[in-house]
């Protein structure tokens, strides 16, 4: 160990190297974020720097133009539907994937993660032309089902990965002490996996609320979400309206995830302590 | 003897459609009783006690408690209480909860819920630890709220499946006493799963020898000990010596057999024995004194040689090789050994004829 301490010229050089590519990579991805925050609070029609003067004006005009409301709301009952739909049949998938000694449980896994895998184009393709026959084009239900498809193998995941540390045996605990399967997983099981559970549907929420590949080609024309109203106002008119919305799906995105993340260290602790 | 409380009959269990797990099982527990299943590893003990748990269903066969068939009734509805090995507390509950669980389910209403966590908490000594989480006790109290947790809801029957297996040695013999000491309190039958025979023999009333899931013998400590049925109890439950020879002759229930290299004994004949068969003769290395030619009457005299001494404290292991026969065993006080007993040194092994058990056994020729 103390032999490795000392470095030569060459690994000092090598060591800065790599340092100052991960921060010029950071910068990359992070700057857009910092450029779009401060520009939301411009008080001009153009989007320059330096900001001319300080304002809220975006902020009203999207808390206010119904077209940008009544995106935000699509947007939230799409996402909250999403999330219950997802979170139940996610957590109900893990639980049996979890528990069976089923042969092809691999292949069942497979095919629940395959939205994950496959490019978003071709998955919102196949629902474009299967939607299309079934009628569920340009619908709430329709875009719902399209966005649980895409939400369920976080949910699938995040569940499956709290119950590696879960203990089968208190279950059959709870049952030798006279709890139905029903009372023994709603008082038992739920609440120990329940962090898992919980960043499962955060995610699923998450992964609805910034989706536009799919909502691009299902929604109808009047079925506003708010990236793809993002998207549009980009397009038509850049207005800097679309920078203070940006904000507010950063701002909900970026709460959620920190959520997950706090929820995850809280349960990594519980189990470490329970053995 | 009265009802039994729990009867198997003729139950088997095979986990993958070939191999008998348990196999034609016939056991009948008494109420009251502490009966121990005990076992090496794989033999089925655990599958027993989770068919009668209703975890597990029996291939074949019926399992009756209070004479009602509960060979398909689900666990929940079977008012068994089970210590599982690993505890099994709920970890997100505080003691308290976890004891009061049962009777949450039961919809006991709160003052008497709160008075009988309070006295089951008393019971296993842990009054002032309700408030803590499982995660926050020792491993021996973790199991001590298992245990409450078992109990009060006050079953008629507990299964226990190696509760003490993970805690240290001292420990273990603490938590036998106070396992011995609340069956007797309470009354309750209690079936308890074990592969520690030592544990086995000082907590049971019964004990069920089990080997590739067959019963080898039930029977009480002192039984097991002084007469196992057949070498694989022999060998199992205490030490022994087994020894392969051949019967000479037999007369009642004494037989002479030779053990090779001209060391001819005289055995108690367990099975029927006639001249020419096979025999393993079972002896307690604790059984064997050391003669010092004082004209003590003994059945059988053995003449060998010190191979190796193993101290032991109270009492010293030797190991004796005859001249062309076995290698055997001997565990002497130190008091006697301690005269001048040392490598090389020749000793008379003396035993009594009814401490030497001699089985028959089919040996490939
Ligand atoms: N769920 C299961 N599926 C398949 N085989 C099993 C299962 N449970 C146990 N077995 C097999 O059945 C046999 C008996 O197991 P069991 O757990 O009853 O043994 P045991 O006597 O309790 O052993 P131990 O002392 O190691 O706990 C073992 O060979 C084991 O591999
Ligand atoms: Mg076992």
């Amino acid at each position: 160990m103390a032999a490795r301490s000392i470095r030569t010229r060459g690994e000092r050089v090598g060591r800065l190297a790599v340092l100052a590519f991960t921060g010029l990579v950071l910068v990359f991805l992070v700057a857009p974020v910092f450029v779009v925050v401060p520009l939301s609070f411009t008080d001009s029609e153009i989007l320059v720097f330096p900001l001319p003067g300080w304002s809220l004006r975006w902020y009203e005009d999207f808390f206010t133009n119904p077209l940008w409301t009544g995106a935000l709301y699509n947007s939230f009952a799409i996402g909250l539907s999403v999330t219950v739909l997802a979170t139940v049949l996610g957590t109900t998938a893990a639980l049996g994937l979890h528990a069976s000694r089923f042969r092809l449980k691999p292949v069942a896994l497979g095919l629940l993660m395959a939205p994950l895998a496959v490019p978003v184009v071709i998955v919102a393709v196949a629902m474009f032309y299967f939607f299309a026959r079934i009628g569920l084009l340009g619908t709430f239900p329709g875009m719902v089902l399209a966005h649980t498809v895409l939400a369920l193998p976080f949910v699938v995941v995040t569940v499956l990965a709290t119950l590696q540390g879960f203990d089968p045996t208190v279950v059959r605990a709870a049952a030798s002490l006279g709890a139905s399967p029903l009372f023994g997983f709603r008082t038992v099981t739920l609440p120990i996996i329940a962090p898992g559970v919980v960043s499962g549907a955060l995610f699923a929420f998450v992964t609805s609320f910034d989706e536009l590949v799919v909502t691009i080609f299902i929604a109808s024309p009047r079925q506003r979400t708010l990236p793809r109203q993002i998207f549009s106002g980009v397009s038509e008119n850049l207005s800097p309206t679309v920078t203070a919305a940006a904000v507010v799906l950063i701002v909900v995105c970026m709460s959620l995830m920190i959520a997950v993340e706090l929820l995850r260290r809280r349960s990594a602790r519980l189990q470490g302590k329970a053995q | 003897m009265s009802e039994p409380i729990v009867r198997f009959q003729e139950v088997s269990k095979s986990y993958d459609g070939r191999s008998l797990v348990v196999a034609g099982l016939d056991l009948d527990v008494v109420a009251g009783e502490f009966l121990t299943l005990l076992g090496p590893s794989g033999s089925g003990k655990t599958t027993t006690l989770m068919m009668l748990a209703g975890f597990e269903l029996p291939t074949s066969g019926t399992i009756r408690l209070d004479g009602r068939d509960i060979t398909a009734l689900p666990p929940h509805r079977r008012g068994i209480g089970v210590v599982f090995q690993n505890y099994a507390l709920f970890p997100h509950m505080t003691v308290a909860e976890n004891v009061a669980y049962p009777l949450r389910v039961r919809n006991v209403p709160a003052a008497e819920t709160a008075a009988r966590v309070a006295k089951a908490l008393g019971l296993v000594r842990l009054a002032a630890f309700g408030d803590r989480r499982p995660a926050q006790l020792s491993g021996g109290q973790q199991q001590r709220v298992a245990l409450a947790r078992a109990l009060i809801f006050e079953p008629p029957l507990i299964l226990l499946d190696e509760p003490l297996g993970a805690l240290d040695k001292q420990l273990r013999e603490d938590m036998q006493m106070e396992l011995k000491q609340i069956h007797e309190a309470l009354g309750v039958t209690m079936i308890y799963v074990t592969h520690d025979q030592s544990e086995a023999l000082t907590m049971s009333d019964r004990v069920a020898v089990f080997n590739d899931g067959r019963i080898q013998q039930l029977a009480s400590a002192y039984e097991l000990y002084e007469r196992p049925v057949n070498p694989f109890v022999a060998r199992f439950v205490g030490e022994n010596n087994q020894l392969a020879g051949e019967v000479v002759a037999c007369e009642g229930d004494t037989a002479r057999i030779r053990l090779g290299g001209g060391v001819t004994i005289l055995a108690n004949a367990v099975d029927r024995l006639s001249p020419g068969d096979a025999a393993d003769v079972s002896l307690r290395p604790e059984r064997i004194r050391l003669a010092h030619g004082d004209g003590e009457a003994r059945d059988n005299l053995v003449a060998g040689a010190v191979d190796k001494l193993v101290y032991l404290g109270e009492s010293t292991r030797l190991f004796v090789s005859t001249p062309g026969g076995p290698t055997i065993v001997a565990k002497v006080q130190n008091e006697e050994a301690a005269l001048d007993v040392a490598r090389g040194r020749p000793v008379q092994l003396a035993f009594r004829a009814a401490d030497a058990r001699a089985f028959r056994v089919e040996r490939p020729a």
